[in-house]
Formats: structure tokens, sequence, C-alpha cells
């Protein structure tokens, strides 16, 4: 039995480690080895804890205490305050922002408060790369009670009760995926797990592959006992170079134990688990183009019929599922689809991860029941809006979402709610705006990544998204007119249904979404040529306030291209056919005589 | 290595390895268990505190007796070392001063598992800012 009396989690997810989490490892170790405590305390490195904003956190126990931001010279402190002499490290406590008091453990955080771990439920608690720490936690358990029980149709009956739908995105029952696969007729069977997370933002599965790698693999297992496949494959992006480690790392531990490979506990069933790598194309995460990719061909979709459970890689049945979908079914099986079923809402049930993002104070990956408000999410668990600002928009769904406003906020997060509302569930990345972020140059963000990532094979994605691109360019250039305005609806339309596969049907979306709610800022764009958000530099126009200039020449002497004029001492000018829109004079004046208008 | 053969294999496993997460778990729940602090400064260690600790520890998981073990700084009773204070849900914390090896473990088996008091019990003379 260990002895150990404390154990120090350090986040390893990617976030942290690009902060130095390795190094307070290491340094941690080296501290304890020091001062002859190794043997009392244990240093786990673990997945993602999901607060990336005060990374990295460094969690002791049995006390509970979460430090955030801490820096590798920070160990000696915590060393010999909280191991050696116990008494906690104020200094590193999570700072409540409105009390300004010192919170001790997560537990008290609003940041956890409303969160419900159950795909994460492993992620920052145990070492990914250690087998043992899995099995600790049930690992495994649900794979030897479905291959005990020796009846697929049951364990599928069960994820269909349970009412499982898919995370990456569309939200397609789990279930009947599956009893399709099973039905199907075929001399060899594959279970696909699709990582290829490619929303700008987005970053759960990420984590949970980082965080808790075991847990995809024994349900890739289960899913191929049910469907009659004896072999799994994941297509990663290359771009997880820490989650493919840790992936090759569990599955050469479970092939040991005899969890995968030939003959598994014993039984008929053998089951074998391949990575197969992508290389970070968008559209390899429709599961069409992700299964060419995967035969080595072009990473283009095709279309359905005929689906994948009857016709997919290597022409055979193939059952292709999310990540986050994957680290459901171990726990829905060992703890009943009644339970599971009591979570969520009438339609959408269970749990979703979103990573948050952009203008929120707590950045982060974080874990909520279906149903909960947007409201709730953003202020309560997200903390607000960064540096007091007003809450403009928050973009769900990612390219292939859309922009909910303020009137949205009570919404409840559910797949057909939030659909309702003109977005979508998305694979779960959630961006939030602020009143400084311009809608057309957000749409326009967004239509320049899709146009990037578009395959090419049909015209409307491929000719159309690059269209709508240039309207919205030419608009934020303010050369836009009214019949711009109208063509970019029309076009939209268009796109959305003549495309062939999801990425262009749902590629117009922002655009879309943005007219419907910010129809006041594309006019303000095009009969006022001004930004409201300040935003768009073509709109943009420098003035100097002669009240306020007092002709120091700082400003002409700063300007890169000679467009502003003035005596010494006297008022100066910007010649705004010459002015470039850089800001270097705005920057330099000391007199706030400089203005944007 | 050993292959994992059934699902009672499995858990033979499991029972093995639980133990090693204990620690972790507890840590979710703190509130609801009972809490001893084994004051651990120069004068504590000196009159022998890190062996009571030890004693307690073991003794908790003879026993399973769901506690968090952890050590605190001087608690101010130098001339009582070692000391070692209890907090059971819901309940004041009682410190007990001279806890010998010997005494840790009537502590565990008398105070943590039966509620009876032992002698040496010092009086709570002062208060906590955050309580």
């Amino acid at each position: 039995m260990s002895n150990f009396k404390y154990h120090i989690l350090v986040c390893g997810g990617t976030g942290c480690r690009a902060s130095h989490s390795d190094q307070i490892i290491a340094n941690f170790n080296q501290l304890l080895a020091d001062k002859g405590l190794s043997k009392d305390v244990q240093v786990v490195t673990t997945g993602c804890f999901g607060f990336c904003e005060k990374g990295p956190i460094v969690k002791m126990l049995p006390d509970n205490t979460f430090y955030t931001s801490v820096k590798p010279e920070d160990c000696r402190e915590i060393i010999e305050e909280h191991i050696v002499k116990g008494r906690k490290v104020n200094r590193l406590l999570y700072l409540n922002p409105e009390t300004k008091e010192h919170i001790e453990d997560s537990k008290h955080m609003g940041f956890y408060q409303k969160q419900l771990r159950v795909a994460l439920r492993n992620c920052g608690f145990i070492d990914p790369e250690n087998i043992d720490e899995y099995f600790a936690r049930d690992g495994y358990a649900a794979l030897a009670q479905v291959l005990e029980q020796n009846d697929p149709k049951a364990t599928i009956e069960i994820i269909k009760k349970a009412g499982l739908r898919g995370r990456g995105g569309a939200g397609f029952p789990t279930g009947l995926k599956w009893e399709l696969a099973a039905k199907s007729e075929g001399d060899e069977k594959y279970v696909v797990c699709n990582a290829d997370e490619g929303d700008p933002g987005a970053f759960m599965d990420r984590s949970i592959l980082e965080g808790d790698p075991h847990t995809v693999l024994e349900a890739m297992a289960i899913n191929g006992f049910c469907i009659g496949a004896s072999k799994g494959l994941i297509y990663i992006r290359a771009e997880y170079p820490l989650a493919i480690r840790r992936l090759q790392i569990a599955i050469k531990q479970a092939t040991e134990y005899g969890l995968l490979g030939k003959n598994i506990m014993g039984t008929d069933f053998s089951f074998t688990i391949e990575l197969k790598y992508g290389a970070g194309a968008f559209v390899c995460g429709e599961e069409t183009a992700l299964i060419h990719s995967m035969e080595g061909n072009r990473g283009e979709p095709t279309f359905k019929p005929p689906f994948p459970a009857q016709q997919g890689y290597l022409k055979k049945p193939t059952n292709v599922n999310n990540v986050e979908t994957y680290a459901n079914i171990p726990v829905i099986l060992l703890k009943g689809w009644e339970w599971f079923s009591s979570i969520g809402t009438e339609k959408s049930k269970g749990t979703k991860v979103f990573a948050l993002a952009g203008k929120i104070n707590n950045v982060g990956l974080i874990e909520v029941p279906m149903g909960i408000t947007l409201r709730e999410v953003i202020y309560e668990i997200g903390g607000g809006i960064k540096d007091g600002k007003k809450f403009k928009a928050v973009q769900t769904g990612g390219p292939s979402g859309g922009c909910l406003t303020e009137k949205f906020l009570d919404t409840p997060i559910d797949y057909d709610s939030l659909l309702a509302a003109g977005s979508m569930m998305g694979s779960g990345g959630m961006i939030v705006m602020d009143e400084d972020d311009c809608m057309v140059s957000v749409a326009r963000f967004y239509l320049d990544f899709t146009v990037e990532e578009s395959c090419g094979k049909c015209a409307p994605c491929r000719i159309g998204n690059k269209r709508l691109c240039e309207i919205l360019d030419k608009i934020t250039h303010g050369h836009g007119t009214m019949e711009d305005l109208e063509n970019l609806s029309n076009l939209a339309g268009v796109i959305k249904d003549a495309s062939l596969c999801g990425l262009g049907q749902t590629s117009p979306n922002p655009v879309l979404s943005t007219i419907d709610n910010f129809w006041d800022e594309y006019v303000a764009h095009v009969v006022d040529k001004k930004c409201p958000a300040g935003q768009c530099k073509a709109l943009k126009r420098y003035m100097i306030d002669p009240d306020a200039c007092i002709g120091c020449t700082a400003c002409a002497r700063a300007c890169p291209v000679g467009a502003i004029t003035g005596e010494k001492k006297m008022v100066h000018e910007i010649n705004q056919e010459t002015c470039i829109k850089c800001g270097a004079c705005y920057e330099k004046c000391k007199f706030n005589a400089i203005f944007i208008k | 290595m050993d292959k994992i053969r059934s699902l009672a294999d499995l858990k033979k496993k499991r029972e093995e390895l639980q133990s090693a997460l204990k620690l972790r778990e507890q840590g979710e729940n703190t509130e609801n268990l009972i809490q001893v602090k084994v004051a651990m400064a120069t004068c504590g260690i000196a009159a022998g505190a890190k062996q009571v600790m030890e004693v307690i520890i073991n003794e908790c998981n003879k026993r399973g007796i769901q506690a968090v073990v952890t050590q605190t700084g001087c608690m101010g009773y130098c001339y009582a070392e070692p000391t070692v204070e209890v907090k059971k849900p819901g309940e004041d914390p009682v410190v007990f001063g001279y806890i010998t090896p010997v005494k840790a473990e009537e502590l565990v088996t008398k105070y943590l598992l039966g509620n009876e008091l032992l002698d040496g019990i010092i009086p709570v003379n002062y208060g906590k800012v955050d309580q």
C-alpha cells in the first residue's frame, strides 16, 4: 500500500504545459527528493482541469487546495509552506473577482459550481499515462461487464435508452447508429473514433484524449463488440502530438493487460486499435471525407447514402463516433441508462463539454448538464465579460454555427433549442464577443476559414463561399452597397441548399445569423461607411482635435507615410487620402488630441 | 504482466489499486469526513509528531476509517507536543496533547471510532479569524 500523505496534482494538458507545467513537476520532484519527502508526497501529472485561464493549475490533496497561475519558481514555497509547515500559500489561491477573497478549494469557485463532469470525470484526477489509476476508477469494468453478459443487442439497447446523441455536433442518436452498423452485413467491420477536432477555438476532444485516453479505447472496444468489428481506428490530427503520445502509451498498456488484442479477457472477441493521422483539414471531420482520408485518398466528402454504417472504410460497414461521445459510453453502462437520461432535457440527455474562449474572464474547458442556459455558462461559470465590457454575442457551433445575441441568453443549451435560435450545438466551441467586436468582421473571419478549408469538390461551396467572402471584404472596406447585402442573403441561401456536405451546407450560417441579429451594423458599414465597433480599419478616420493639439510634432514624426502636416507649435492636420490608419500617431500623442471617428 | 481474464480479475485489481487514489477521492468531499491535523512544527517534530502521523494514517487505513489526515503548523501548545486536532463533521474541533504513538492508536480506536474522549484535551483558548 502506498503511504503517500499528500498528492500534488499538476495539470499536464497542452495549455498548462505551454506555461511550463513540466518544469513545475520536475521542480517538485527535485525539491521533494532534496528534503527526503519523496516517499510522503506523490506528484501526479494529470489531464486538463479546465480552468485554463489561470493555468498552470496545481491541486493539493487531501485538503483539496487549488493553486492557480503557478510558476516553476513557486514550487519551493509550496513545498516549504504547504507540505512542511501546513500553511497555505495565499497568494497562489484563486481570488474571487467580486469579493476579492481567496478561495481555497475548487468546490467553492463559481467556475466549478455549476459543472457536472461525466465525459471529463477523470480529467485532472488521474495520471493519463498510468493505466493503474484508470483501473482504480472502474476502468475497463464496463468492457468486462459487456463481455461477460455477451449480449450486444442488450448493450445497444442501453445506449439507445440512455438517449445519448453524437457529441460531434449533429446530434445523431448514438444507439441507433450502432444498431444500424450491427445490422449491416459484412465479413469485416470497423469502428472509427473521430478525433479530427477542427473548429477554431475548440479543444474538448484533445483534452479528453490527453487526460483520459483509456476511456476512449474502452468505449471503442465496447462499440466493436456490439457491432461485430475487430478493428478500431482513431483518426487524429497530427497537430495533437501530446494526445497522440498518450494514446500510444494507453494502447500499449491496454494490450499488455490483454484488454486489447486477441481474445480479450479470455473470450472470442478480438479488437485492435490503430492511429491514423490527419493533416488538419477541417472537412475531414465530416465522416465520409474522414473515411476517404484514412483510405489514403483525398479528403473529400461523398454523397450519403450509402451511409458509413452500410459502406464505410474500405467499403465495409463502419461506425464513426466522436471522442466525447465515446467518453460517455463506459459511465452509461456502469451507472445505467436511467441515471444518464435523468440528466439534461427531454431530447438532449446528459452533459456537454464546451471550450469557452473569447472575451470572457474564465477561458477554459467546462462540462455542464444539457438545458443550462447560456447566461449561466457565460456569467456564472465563465465569470462574465473581460474588463467589465458589455456582452454582444456568443458564437456556438464554430464556423457552421451562428451568433446568438443577448435576447437568446436564457435559451437552454440543447441540440434543438440552439437550432431553433439560429445556431447549433456543434462540437462545443463557444466564443464570446463584446462591444468591441465588429460582427461583419466576425462573419468575414469565419468565411475566410471556410474558403480556406473547402475541399473544392462542389461549386456552391468552392465558388459561393469565395464570393460571399469577397462581398464581406468589400463591406468592411467601406465599398459595400445595399444591393450587396441582398446578394449576401440570396447567395448564402443557395450555398446552404446546394452544397454537397455539411461544411458547405452550414458555412453561410455565420453570415445569415449576423444579418439577422445585427442588420443595423451591416447598414452602418454600407450606408454611413462607419464601423460601430471601430474594428474595420478602412472605415476608421484619425482626426486631430485643434483645441487639444499644441503642435509638438510628435505625431508627424511618427507617421510612416508623411500624412500629417503642420508647423511647430501650430495645430497639425491629417491628410485622409494618404493616411493608412496604422494608429502610430494615436499611440504617440501625449495630449489626447488625436481621436478616432 | 498478468493479463486480465475476467470481471473478477478486474475487480481484484481495482481493489488493490483503489487505496492509491483514496486520498484524491476524499479531497472531493472533505467537509463530510473526519479531519485530523497533526501539528508539525519544529517542536512537534522533535517530540515525535512524524511517527504519530504515521500511526494515525496506518490505523485509519487498517480500520477503514474515512479520515483526512494532514499536518499543520505550530498550534502554540508547545509544552504539550505532539498535539493533534480532530474535527468531526458538524462538531467543534478538539485538540489533544501529549500524543505518543501509543496514544495515537488509542485516539483512533477510542475517539475516531467510538467518540470516547481521551485524557490530555487542551481547551481551545483562542478563536480563528476564518471561523
